[in-house]
C-alpha cells in the first residue's frame, strides 16, 4: 500500500499522521485518508476537490502533474508527500 | 457599555477587556494565523474565521463557557459543467464577515468570491444562498484589490424583520432581499463610480460599496463608505445621496452607524487609492451628528505625526451604547474611545495588522 505523509505544519491545526492506505492514484489514496479524517480534506483540497493553490504534493519526490483531478498513478511502495508550497502563505 | 473587544489580526485573535478604566489584552488565540473575521454573538458565543495562507479558510467557535472548536467552514457545491465560463472560482476564498441572522442559531457568512452562506445551527452547518450565486448578474461582479475575487463586505439584517436583508458588495453595489434570500435585486440608485467610463458611471452594479452600516433603531437609515465618496440612504439602501461635507477626504473603507441616533455616524478617511494613507500622515475620525450635512474631524489621542495607518472595512466598530468605539489599522494601531469619538486612547499593545474589531454584546 502507498504511504501518505503530511507536513508537520498541519499538526498545529489537527492530527495528520502518516498512513498506509489503499489507492492506485494520488486522489484515491488521499480519499482513503480523508474518509477516516474528514476535517483534514479541507486543509489539502479546495471546494472542488483540487489541490489548494499553496499545497504541493510529491510522489517519491516528484511533483504531481494533475493538481485538479489527482490522477497521477501511485504504486504499492510509493510515498505521497503533502507539503506546503513555498509560494504564498 | 461593552467591556470586551475582539480584534482580528494578521497574526491572531486578541481579546481585550476593560478593567478599572483600562483596556488590556486578556486572551490571544490562533497566534500566528491570519484572522479574517470575528463575531461576538448576543448569547456570548464567539466565531472566528481564519484565512490560512496554505490551508484555506477555516471557521472556529467558542461557546460562552468552553474551549474553541473548529467547525466545518462554508463550502461551495460541485461546479456543474455548464458553469465553466464563470469568471469566479467555486471555492471559498475568505470569510469576510459573519453576522447574526436575527433568530436563534442563524448566521450569515459573507465571503470572497462573492458567496453568501447561511447557518441555522450556530455555524455547525452552512448552505450557499443559491439564488444569489446563480443569478446571471453575479458573473458581472468584479473584484476588489486589483481585479481579484468579488467580496460581500456587509450584511445588514433588518432588526424588525430578519427576512429583510441588504448586502454590500465590492464591487457590485447594494443587493436586497425581502424574502430571506429567496430572491435578490440590485437596488442602489444615486451612487457614481469615478473609476468607470462615463457611460457606466451610474450603473448600480458598478459601485464599489466598501462598507455599509445601518442605524439599529432606524433601520431605514444606512450609511455607505464607497470607493469614491460617502453616501447616506433614508430608504434602506435604495436611493442614496452623497455627503460632500466629509472631511478631510472622501476615500476610506470603514463606517459605523450610531445604534440609536439616525443622524450620527463615523468614518475614517484616507488619501484615495493611488496611495491609501491618512491625509498628511495624521490619523483622524470624521463624525457627523446632523445626518451628514457637516462633519467634525476628531483627532484627540490619535497620532498626528508621520502616521500611515489605514483602516480596513471591518476595523471600525461602535458598541450598543453609541459611546464606545474602537478602530484598528494596517499598522496594528488600535484606538478606543469612551466618549463617542471625542477622545481616543491606545491600549498597551503593538498588534499585528488589524482586519476587524468587534465589541462583545455586553
Amino acid at each position: 500500500m502507498p504511504t501518505v505523509l503530511f507536513t508537520r505544519a498541519l499538526e498545529r491545526f489537527l492530527p495528520a499522521p502518516s498512513t498506509a492506505v489503499e489507492g492506485s492514484t494520488v486522489g484515491a489514496a488521499l480519499a482513503t485518508v480523508f474518509a477516516s479524517r474528514p476535517a483534514l480534506r479541507g486543509y489539502v483540497l479546495d471546494d472542488q476537490g483540487a489541490l489548494r493553490r499553496h499545497v504541493a504534493v510529491y510522489v517519491n519526490g516528484r511533483l504531481v502533474i494533475d493538481r485538479t483531478r489527482l490522477t497521477d498513478p501511485v504504486g504499492p511502495h510509493d510515498e505521497i508527500y503533502v507539503f506546503q508550497a513555498l509560494s504564498g502563505g | 457599555m461593552a467591556n470586551r473587544l475582539h480584534v482580528a489580526t494578521r497574526k491572531g485573535l486578541f481579546e481585550l477587556a476593560r478593567e478599572y478604566d483600562i483596556w488590556e489584552v486578556t486572551d490571544v488565540q490562533f497566534l500566528g494565523d491570519p484572522v479574517s473575521a470575528v463575531l461576538a454573538d448576543a448569547d456570548g458565543t464567539v466565531y472566528a474565521a481564519l484565512d490560512l495562507g496554505h490551508f484555506g479558510a477555516k471557521l472556529w467557535r467558542r461557546d460562552p463557557v468552553g474551549a474553541w472548536q473548529e467547525l466545518a467552514p462554508p463550502a461551495f457545491p460541485s461546479k456543474p459543467p455548464d458553469a465553466g465560463d464563470d469568471p469566479h472560482p467555486w471555492s471559498l476564498g475568505k470569510i469576510w464577515v459573519i453576522e447574526p441572522g436575527g433568530s436563534a442559531g442563524r448566521l450569515w457568512a459573507a465571503t470572497m468570491p462573492g458567496g453568501l452562506f447561511r447557518s441555522d445551527d450556530g455555524g455547525r452547518s452552512w448552505s450557499l444562498n443559491e439564488a444569489l450565486w446563480h443569478m446571471p448578474e453575479r458573473r458581472q461582479w468584479s473584484g476588489v484589490a486589483g481585479g481579484e475575487q468579488p467580496g460581500i463586505a456587509s450584511v445588514l439584517v433588518d432588526p424588525r424583520n430578519p427576512s429583510d436583508i441588504r448586502i454590500g458588495v465590492s464591487t457590485a453595489g447594494v443587493w436586497a432581499s425581502a424574502d430571506g434570500g429567496v430572491s435578490w435585486r440590485n437596488i442602489n440608485r444615486g451612487m457614481y463610480a469615478e473609476y468607470m467610463p462615463p457611460e457606466r458611471r451610474e450603473e448600480p452594479i458598478a459601485q464599489d460599496v466598501h462598507r455599509l452600516a445601518r442605524c439599529a433603531a432606524y433601520p431605514e437609515i444606512v450609511w455607505c463608505q464607497h470607493h469614491n465618496g460617502v453616501f447616506r440612504s433614508e430608504d434602506a439602501g435604495a436611493t442614496w445621496h452623497e455627503l460632500t461635507a466629509i472631511r478631510p477626504s472622501k476615500f476610506g473603507f470603514a463606517v459605523a452607524a450610531h445604534p440609536r441616533d439616525p443622524d450620527t455616524a463615523w468614518f475614517v478617511p484616507a488619501v484615495k487609492d493611488e496611495r491609501r494613507i491618512p491625509v498628511d500622515g495624521k490619523v483622524v475620525v470624521a463624525r457627523t451628528r446632523d445626518g451628514g450635512r457637516s462633519f467634525e474631524v476628531l483627532r484627540k489621542g490619535l497620532p498626528q505625526h508621520h502616521a500611515y495607518d489605514l483602516v480596513w472595512r471591518h476595523a471600525l466598530a461602535v458598541d450598543a451604547s453609541g459611546e464606545r468605539l474602537a478602530f484598528g489599522s494596517t499598522s496594528g494601531g488600535l484606538w478606543i474611545s469612551e466618549d463617542g469619538g471625542d477622545s481616543w486612547t491606545m491600549p498597551e499593545a503593538r498588534l499585528p495588522p488589524i482586519a476587524a474589531v468587534r465589541f462583545a454584546a455586553s
